[in-house]
């Protein structure tokens, strides 16, 4: 595992293209790598991030499958437990719904069942997110539901640079992970190094330091905390911004000793806030920190709804720059 | 069938038509939050099956699903509230274009997940059954739908238990952007078939042999003889949803052009009703005149329609 070692070129791309070269890159390194889902060919996905690779790996290994998620999805299980290194597409995250026995029931336990024997190397690439006035049924982000099954790695990517490294451990992972990606975020652009490097699981990125408040944050979220830390800065609330990078391992370590270090924080993700990715990480930090903070920590996510479809519902039920820093001012006394 | 009700059948093609024009015209001038997936070049499924069914039956439809909704009664005004997010929708906004229900009308609701009302199509088939009705409940889904293992669950149900459900499967050739021929295999007739469940082949341009498989398949499941499967050969004119403007990768100039000079339903029945002498190029303009009136009244009171009230937003989340 290695961050960048030689100052290799850096330059700007977007987060879409990150994932593209990531899996470019590994598909060049390694023949087991291949890639199924609907219209991931020529059509490249409706979001465009595989656009070009099915020139370059050809239809065998740029596969477009039938409207089958479930089918899929097994079958990746099959072919990763038998020397392949599949990468599922899931068009949007609601529908790893429609493959859920087979990544929970199936790929999560392979490895366990028997006795550390067979082993599962898959990725599952899906979305999350709304506010693209989509409605209930393609705006959800479930990376809790996935988090929660012992046996599955869970990546969630914030930024180009760590969209590409995150990506290329996860191919070379020899366990079942699911990568979910900000719908909202493929045209973020960001520096990338040219070179090969990977990130390691489990490693949070402390995005911004800070002083007197933490804001714990996940993929789509990260870009809303820092927002909200230039917000508090003007009023003197020195806001630190720490990102797990993956919910399943989780750098709790790091997220410990910021909100030791600040006495105050605020975690956001989001999925549903109610038995969510906020919730989880909210006890890991106050079992590690309690004695150091001064409030219990305030949670932030998306409002226990099906996502309405009308703009003016929509907005009202995702953590917003404005939300946050009323929560932080709170926090912080500053109400 | 009289020359009225015809006359009706070429209206209620003509206003999902005219409707999806307008959406369409949303969409590319920003008006319309998101996206929708366009009916223009399949009018004929939905009216020529709608047309069958009484107001009392059921239908679940898709998240290409306006002519549905319209075909089965709803009406354009509402439609267009909804689409624009505005509380006097049918979902009061919560609901958009993938998601319109109409329960007066027997609609339970497009689906944006592939072939996900099927199940509930089935469902509502068992509740009628079960409550002794002669209601029929009508399920929806592009040939995509093919590809999910529930569509195979719920027919061997069906089939089992002797449901009065009939699939009607729109084969409009393409599951988004890729050909159905590269994701389907076999026949897609001997799916039903092999159930046992009772399956025909239509000309899906043609809103009067749609209409006739329809009350055929509708007859046989109001006497009690079980479920149907009509796959309508069909063909969208625009793109997969308002935003696929070039296709050129997935499909040629050519064909859209060819589909819509020989294939386009609602020519198709003109043709047929002045080659019988049934109606006059005249009645066409009048009756054209007044739907345009009316989507044109519709859309208008959608835009001047208020958003729903904030508090909405946490309300219906339980019954
Ligand atoms: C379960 C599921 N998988 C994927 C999608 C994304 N998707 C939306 S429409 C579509 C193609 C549907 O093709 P078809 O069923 O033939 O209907 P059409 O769009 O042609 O009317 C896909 C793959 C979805 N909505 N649901």
């Amino acid at each position: 595992m290695s961050e960048p070692v030689i100052a290799a070129a850096v330059r700007e791309i977007t987060f879409g293209q990150a994932v593209r070269e990531a899996l470019a890159e590994e598909m060049r390194r390694d023949p087991a790598v291949f890639i199924i889902g609907e219209d991931v060919a020529e059509a490249g996905t409706p979001f465009k991030v595989l656009s070009g690779l099915v020139e370059e790996f050809g239809r065998d290994r740029v596969i477009d499958s039938p409207i089958s998620e479930a089918g899929i999805t097994g079958l990746a299980v099959g072919a990763a437990m038998t020397g392949m290194r599949p990468v599922v597409d899931i068009m949007f995250g609601d529908f790893i719904t429609l493959a859920m026995d087979q990544i929970a029931n199936q790929a999560a336990k392979v490895h366990y069942m028997s006795g550390g024997k067979l082993k599962v190397p898959m990725v599952v690439r899906t979305t999350l997110g709304a506010t693209r006035r989509s409605a209930a049924q393609h705006s959800q982000s479930l990376q809790a539901w996935v988090s929660h099954v012992p046996g599955l790695k869970v990546a969630l990517p914030s930024t180009p640079y760590d969209a590409k490294g995150l990506w290329k451990t996860a191919i070379r992972d020899d366990n079942p992970v699911v990568i979910f990606e900000d719908k909202l975020m493929y045209q973020l652009k960001g520096p990338v190094p040219e070179g090969e490097y990977t990130i390691p699981f489990g490693t949070a990125d402390v995005k911004r330091e800070g002083r007197d408040i933490t804001i714990v944050a996940t993929s789509s979220m990260v870009q809303v905390a820092l927002q909200a830390a230039d917000l508090l800065a003007p009023l003197g609330i020195s806001a630190e911004v720490v990102d797990p990078r993956t919910t399943v391992p989780l750098d709790a370590r790091t997220l410990v000793e910021s909100a030791r270090k600040t006495s105050r924080v605020i975690v956001m993700d989001e999925g549903y806030q109610r038995y969510g990715v906020t919730a989880e990480l909210a006890a890991v930090i106050a079992e590690g920190a309690f004695h150091y903070l001064d409030a219990p920590v305030t949670r932030l996510g998306a409002m226990d709804v099906p996502v309405p479809f009308s703009p003016v519902l929509e907005d009202l039920t995702v953590p917003t720059p404005e939300r946050v820093v009323t929560a932080a001012k709170t926090l912080c006394g500053r109400a | 069938m009289s020359r009225d009700q015809w006359l009706q059948m070429y209206a209620q093609m003509l206003r999902i038509r005219v409707f999806e024009e307008h959406v369409n015209e949303l969409y590319t001038s920003a008006k319309m939050p998101g996206l929708a997936h366009l009916y223009i070049g399949q009018e004929a499924v939905a009216v020529g099956v709608c047309q069958a069914l009484r107001s009392d039956d059921y239908i679940t439809s898709t998240h290409r699903g306006h002519g549905h909704c319209l075909a089965k009664g709803a009406s354009v005004d509402r439609m267009f509230a909804e689409l624009l997010g505005k509380a006097p929708g049918y979902c009061g906004g919560k609901g958009g274009s993938m998601h319109i229900a109409d329960q007066e009308r027997g609609n339970l609701g497009a689906n944006a997940i592939v072939a996900g009302s099927s199940g509930i199509a089935t469902g509502a088939a068992l509740a009628a059954k079960r409550q002794g009705s002669d209601r029929v409940a009508v399920c929806f889904f592009g040939e995509g739908g093919v590809g999910q293992g529930i569509l195979y669950e719920v027919m061997n149900l069906a089939a089992l238990w002797t449901l009065p459900v009939i699939y009607v499967c729109e084969n409009n050739l393409y599951n988004e952007y890729t050909h159905y021929t590269e994701t389907t295999a076999g026949d897609l007739l001997l799916r039903p078939r092999a159930f046992g469940i009772f399956a025909e082949e239509v000309d899906g341009q043609d809103v009067r042999a749609v209409h006739a498989a329809a009350s055929r398949a509708v007859a046989r499941a109001r006497r009690g003889e079980g479920p149907a499967f009509l796959l309508c050969q069909t063909y969208r004119f625009l793109g997969h949803h308002v935003g696929d403007i070039s296709r050129a990768y997935y499909r040629t100039k050519d064909e859209e052009l060819r589909y819509k000079a020989e294939r386009d339903p609602l020519r198709i029945l003109t043709r047929w009703l002045v080659a019988e002498r049934m109606a006059a190029p005249e009645e066409f303009a009048r009756a054209e005149q007044q739907v345009r009136a009316e989507v044109a009244a519709g859309l208008q009171f959608a835009l001047a329609a208020p958003y729903p009230d904030p508090g909405e937003v946490d309300r219906d989340v339980y019954a």
